[in-house]
């Protein structure tokens, strides 16, 4: 409690106990703020990082159930989500590597010989 | 005190996600993220996710993002130059994306359980020796059927790379 806190902390309307909503509604921010990032960015490497961003924010919202169920299986689904995300990031990385030596760019728009 | 620790880096966490899609060099996205994955680290740390807290250091922050920046300082990734069309996806997204939002938090409002709420140390199921125990009991499967996972993504990295493709 704030009793033993070296500096005197000023008293704030705060509850003692965070409700677990606040933990998925931060999650829902972050996770729309990737969708965002996804959908506004037209850097293929910056595309890539906002995947990555709405995969956090899920893992936040998996560890938060973990703790209102006192169960550890969120921790391992999250666990499962970061081992996937490695195994992504380096096969995603190949293939920009290889699209950007064939059409010398990282715009997301030039890139698009599958267009009819 | 566990509110104000919340408070503090969920701000942190929101500001850097902000700063990663607003910024247009992909090095300050990059640097960002690294933000935003310390930031959560801590979270998980309040939720008594001790071992996912440090791998999120060090597989997510550590590992992951040494690779992104490694790419992108291997291709020399400039600023995204300026566009002059207007994008008509702007005018569409960023309500779906906010309606998506407000939806959602009504939805964690209304739905979330009402329990005593979060407090720091009141669940210790987290540790590495819980982990394991469930990781090669419950989920001996999941964890053996990732390796192969792995197994493949590395010949897929290995075969993308090279130079004939």
């Amino acid at each position: 409690m704030p009793s033993e806190f070296p500096i005197p902390l000023p008293a704030l309307p705060l509850p003692d106990a965070v409700p677990l909503s606040w933990y998925l509604i931060l999650s829902a921010i972050l996770f729309s703020l990737g969708v965002a990032g996804f959908l506004f960015r037209r850097n293929i490497i910056t595309v890539f990082m906002s995947i990555e961003l709405m995969l956090n924010a899920v893992n936040l919202s998996f560890v938060a159930f973990a703790y209102q169920l006192k169960s550890v299986d969120g921790h391992i689904f999250s666990f499962f989500v970061m081992v996937i995300a490695a195994a992504e990031a380096a096969v995603g990385l190949a293939i920009i590597l290889t699209v950007f030596r064939n059409k010398q760019t990282l715009e997301i728009d030039e890139v698009s010989s599958l267009r009819l | 005190m566990d509110a104000m620790l919340f408070l503090t880096f969920a701000a942190i966490a929101v500001a850097c996600a902000i700063n990663l899609v607003l910024q247009t060099h992909p090095i300050a996205s990059a640097l960002s993220l690294v933000g935003v994955m310390g930031s959560l680290a801590v979270l998980y740390l309040l939720l008594g996710g001790e071992f996912i807290a440090a791998v999120q250091l060090i597989v997510y922050a550590g590992a992951i993002m040494v690779l992104f920046l490694f790419v992108i300082m291997l291709l020399n990734a400039a600023a995204e130059k300026k566009v002059k069309k207007p994008a008509l996806k702007g005018v569409v997204a960023v309500p779906l994306v906010l309606t998506f939002l407000v939806l959602v938090a009504y939805l964690i409002q209304a739905q979330a359980p009402r329990g005593t709420g979060v407090k720091f140390g009141e669940f210790t199921g987290g540790g590495a020796l819980d982990i394991g125990r469930s990781l090669f009991s419950t989920y001996i499967l999941p964890f053996e059927v990732t390796s192969i996972v792995i197994l493949i993504a590395i010949l897929g990295a290995v075969v993308l790379a090279r130079k004939e493709i």
